[in-house]
């Protein structure tokens, strides 16, 4: 069957972190002039303009801040996994990303440590989800 | 180089207009804007002819809504079709009147999103999150609720007091979509979008205009009705993160903090002397947020500050007198300023705020804004 919903726009920018999460690795853009991290990567530091930026791999570990339950589905591809769960969490490097939280469990606060697991969607594309340790 | 302070009570709006709200799919966004035009001008009794500033939100081509209208200003702008530019650009206009780039400034926002169909989300603006299926401004501001649930004991029955208050206003006014009044009970059965928010947290999606018209001062006692004058504005935007849409961790709250200051010192007056908050309501939890930062109540206490309908005419704090987003029309903050001025002169009838003599504006966005409005 084939997968109908969105991919990610893979660029010149974010390869790097797609070829990472195939192999099961969360990348996070780095700076070597300052020591900054992100995700999304950006063409340079935020922080200190530098340029030439590299990666370096997270923990996979991190905080829930917060997550929602998505019971509409404004792409087709999500209809039939209506309600699922969106989280956002705060990686121990400290970026702040948006995920998905695979427990369906009520029992859900905010400071819940999660970890990051990995779901190949397509051949291409892995995408880190995260679930409650 | 002039002080922004100097700006207080220098700039007046002189006439305001709006197109009916609802579905019009006979009318593209050019139609509906110079209804609206056309309604400002006979608001305040211009010659047309004498508009030479223009600034248009989510209308395509200024040049064609020139040639519609049949203006060559000397000043023009387009800002994108965001809500957040109503702030925005009224800020604009009333620095280009100050230094002479134009002296009477028509500021045109079209809306037609009902008629197209519109979801605001999904493949529309597909963002770094859509494969996760994070999408839409709904589901930003519900992450954002669930976290002030968490950080502050928020409830969904307290959210649910700024629905209900700013739809009893919109049964005070004839002109509002959707006026039949509705409970806590009905806020709390209405079907999920993106839980914790439910269907009436969330802003219509119709079509319509609005036109502001703007000069100084001292022209604008020219005109009609009486000049509403801008005592104050401030500013701020926040930019991190922006990947993750209309969200901020802090709920805004520095920068609505930043910006009322602003506007509070630039006006003269504080939160006290507000009789009036136009509040932009994309979505309930905005509102919450907007009071937060601006002292209304500390941080994280709106929830008990909005209870037992302190948002309703004749409460603390009336809010959204004509039904904000939420109920009267989804016009992006223009219309919530129309309403100050209608307040301040008095036109508003059955949801007059008594003794009117100072109304804000505030936007809790990426771009904060906050205006302070006075009667002239």
């Amino acid at each position: 069957m084939s997968y109908t919903k969105p991919l990610p726009r893979i660029d010149t920018l974010n390869q790097p972190f797609w070829a990472a999460a195939r192999d099961g690795k969360f990348l996070l853009q780095h700076c070597p002039a300052c020591g900054d991290t992100r995700f999304p990567p950006g063409p340079v530091c935020p922080k200190c303009l530098a340029g030439d930026q590299d990666w370096v791999e997270s923990s996979g570990k991190g905080t829930l801040e917060s997550w929602v339950e998505m019971h509409r589905a404004y792409w087709d591809g999500f209809k039939d996994n209506l309600p699922y769960r969106v989280c956002l969490v705060r990686l121990e490097e400290g970026p702040l990303i948006v995920s998905n939280l695979i427990d369906t469990t009520e029992n859900v606060r905010m400071g819940a440590p999660v970890k990051v697991m990995f779901d190949a969607v397509t051949e291409d594309v892995t995408l880190p989800k995260f679930t409650l340790v | 180089m002039y002080d922004l302070n100097d700006l207080k009570n220098k700039i007046a709006v002189i006439g305001v207009g709006n197109t009916k709200y609802g579905n019009f799919p006979e009318l593209d966004d050019y139609g509906l804007a110079a209804h609206a035009f056309r309604n400002a001008v006979n608001d305040c009794g211009i010659d047309k002819n004498k508009i030479d500033g223009m600034l248009v939100s989510r209308i395509p081509y200024y040049a064609r809504m020139g040639e519609v209208l049949g203006i060559n200003p000397r000043w023009t702008i387009t800002l994108p079709g965001h809500g957040r530019m109503s702030g925005m650009g009224i800020i604009e206009a009333a620095n280009a009147i100050a230094t002479g780039q134009c002296d009477y400034a028509a500021l045109m926002y079209a809306n037609i999103g009902r008629s197209r169909r519109v979801n605001y989300g999904g493949d529309e603006s597909p963002g770094t999150w859509d494969p996760w299926g994070f999408t839409s401004p709904g589901a930003a501001h519900a992450m954002m609720f669930r976290r002030h649930m968490e950080l502050y004991g928020t409830t969904t029955r307290q959210l649910a007091e700024v629905s209900v208050a700013i739809r009893y206003h919109a049964g005070l006014n004839p002109d509002a979509v959707m006026r039949n009044p509705i409970s806590i009970e009905d806020h709390e059965s209405a079907r999920f979008i993106t839980a914790p928010l439910r269907l009436l947290d969330y802003c219509l999606i119709n079509d319509g205009a609005v036109c502001l018209i703007l000069t100084s001062k001292e022209r604008a006692r020219d005109f009609k009705k009486p000049p509403v004058l801008i005592s104050g504005f401030g500013a701020q935007d926040t930019y991190s993160p922006s990947s993750i849409a209309n969200f901020d961790l802090d709920f805004w709250y520095p920068a609505v903090r930043a910006a009322g200051k602003q506007a509070y010192e630039m006006a003269g007056v504080t939160h006290k002397d507000v009789d009036g908050l136009m509040c932009y309501d994309n979505f309930s939890p905005t509102v919450l947020f907007s009071l937060e930062g601006l002292g209304f109540c500390g941080q994280g206490e709106s929830g008990h500050f909005v209870e037992d309908g302190a948002l309703r005419l004749g409460g603390k704090l009336p809010v959204n007198t004509d039904g904000g987003h939420l109920s009267n029309s989804y016009m992006q903050g223009w219309a919530l300023n129309v309403e100050a001025v209608r307040q301040l002169r008095g036109e508003c009838g059955a949801r007059q705020i008594p003794d009117c003599e100072v109304v804000q504006y505030v936007q809790s966005t990426p771009c904060t804004r906050s205006i302070i409005y006075t009667r002239g």
